[in-house]
């Protein structure tokens, strides 16, 4: 198949293109929920990203929250960014970090106001910001304005032999067309971390992947009560036939295809050394993972998954696939591009590939996901530790 | 070709069921995607899709190679054409 060289995308201040043109509402802290969902409730076109954290965190776990708010401000997906706090210090921060981007950015906080003043003043603006957004055009992007993030979730063994292979071929075939992309799930490459480690593209690149691989495994070593048979691998993984995290590891390893990674990203961090592989230090916690990739600024996210994972973002679209004829005929509404062809031989890896291109270009270019037509916006802040 | 089961690497020790669920004494076509080849097995057990399944006898203590890799020590017994799951398979992790 030849791979187009373009695609229709969102061009933004900053020469980043996205695939969505989306006006958020975003809450810098638990408490702001409420006012930042009335306003996306008054202004339609907008959305709220409601979430649980922002007050009294501090040190790396702070600095990781304005991370994922900032990033996620940031991202080429979202056109326009109203942030609402409780206290004008973070919120302003958050608001001078996102307009670095160029892009229209305003915040309120709701001390000596209310909810109600802020939601009226803040409402307003939001308006403003949606109306000039929707007359904004898609035009010609080239490929490599994509930034393609993957995970994968309620794997099975057909994940292993099919899906994530079928992930792993398009990044064969689109790393040479000059794309970003980014794989992650610290703990979901625990017992193929060796043979990972092999794959990076400098010994800088592997050092710091083993570095932050052993950290992680000295944690679990750390607070694990047992050996965390109820979680890696979970019920759903053990039905759909994984019997070991190892086991495991190695199907979610297919999904990096043949490429090698340039650098190891902390949790939300934007890459900066130009195209290729990026791994990125995250939870293997599906909705977790997915924020922290969005916020690092990858605009389209590819998920195989076995048993039928459902997971979506509110700014970043998720394409689902799955290699499991019984994950499609149970829940067909969840699946964007069906690989189960290849159990049957009746479908070769690299048709699988091909079809997971046409079915990624359809979405940037504005085809709606399956988890955004079933309004699935999972928006979850990672936690390193617990607030003072 | 119908393939019943699916092997990925030479060196596995075990495959897995790709169809619906294998029968006990079920004559099974097995694919290697590594080098294209083919070879066949018969059944021991009810496994159903994605399940593994004994490519050889295998004893306590054994590694079980699925990729080429090292993916868990056997437990308990399992003798050619068995299903290879939780019951019989446990990490070397953690």
């Amino acid at each position: 198949m030849e791979i187009p060289k373009s695609f229709l995308g969102y061009k933004r201040e900053n020469g980043r293109a996205g695939t969505r043109n989306h006006v958020i509402i975003l809450p810098v802290d638990d408490i702001s929920n409420a006012c930042a969902e009335a306003v996306a409730n008054n202004i339609k076109g907008t959305i709220a990203l409601p979430h649980s954290y922002g007050r009294l965190q501090f040190g790396a776990d702070l600095e990781l929250h304005f991370r994922t708010m900032i990033g996620t401000g940031c991202n080429p997906n979202v056109a326009a960014v109203i942030v609402i706090g409780i206290e004008p210090k973070w919120t302003k921060k958050i608001v001078d970090g996102i307009a670095k981007t160029g892009k229209p950015v305003e915040g309120f906080h709701i001390e000596r106001t209310g909810d109600i003043g802020t939601t009226m003043k803040a409402s307003k603006k939001a308006q403003e910001f949606v109306m000039w957004a929707s007359e904004k055009q898609r035009e010609e992007c080239p490929l490599s304005d994509l930034w393609i993030s993957v995970k994968c979730g309620e794997s099975d063994t057909t994940s292993g032999l099919a899906a994530n292979p079928t992930v792993g071929n398009l990044m064969d075939k689109l790393e040479p067309l000059g794309v970003h992309l980014c794989f992650g799930e610290t703990s979901e490459l625990t017992g193929a971390e060796q043979v990972c480690a092999t794959r990076g593209a400098t010994k800088e690149a592997s050092d710091k992947f083993m570095k932050t691989w052993s950290s992680y495994n000295d944690f679990i070593l750390k607070e694990a009560t047992d050996d965390l048979s109820e979680s890696q691998p979970t019920a759903g993984n053990i039905a759909g036939g994984l019997t070991t995290i190892e086991e495991k590891a190695f199907g979610n390893f297919q999904k990096i295809g043949n490429c090698k990674f340039i650098d190891v990203l902390e949790p939300a961090e934007e890459p900066t050394k130009g195209k290729g592989l990026y791994f990125m230090d995250t939870s293997s916690a599906a909705a977790e993972c997915v924020t922290l990739q969005a916020a690092a600024g990858f605009n389209i996210h590819l998920f195989p998954t076995g048993q039928g994972n459902i997971v979506g973002n509110p700014i970043e679209p998720v394409v689902k696939l799955t290699a499991n004829p019984l994950t499609v005929k149970g829940m067909g509404e969840h699946i964007d591009c069906d690989v189960s062809k290849i159990l049957s031989r009746e479908m070769n890896l690299s048709e699988a590939g091909d079809e997971l291109i046409k079915t990624t270009l359809r979405v940037a270019n504005g085809r709606l996901t399956c988890a955004e037509a079933l309004g699935h916006k999972e928006f979850v802040m990672t936690k390193l530790y617990r607030s003072a | 070709m119908a393939t019943d089961i699916i092997i990925h690497d030479k060196k596995d020790n075990v495959g897995v069921v790709v169809i619906e669920k294998i029968t006990p004494k079920q004559d099974c076509a097995c694919w290697i995607m590594e080098d294209d080849s083919s070879i066949n097995i018969q059944s021991e057990d009810e496994i159903p899709l994605g399940h593994k399944i004994a490519m050889v006898d295998l004893k306590e203590g054994d590694t079980i190679l699925k990729y080429g890799h090292d993916i868990g020590k056997v437990v308990k017994s399992i003798k050619k054409g068995e299903h290879v799951h939780i019951h019989n398979v446990k990490t070397k992790k953690w």
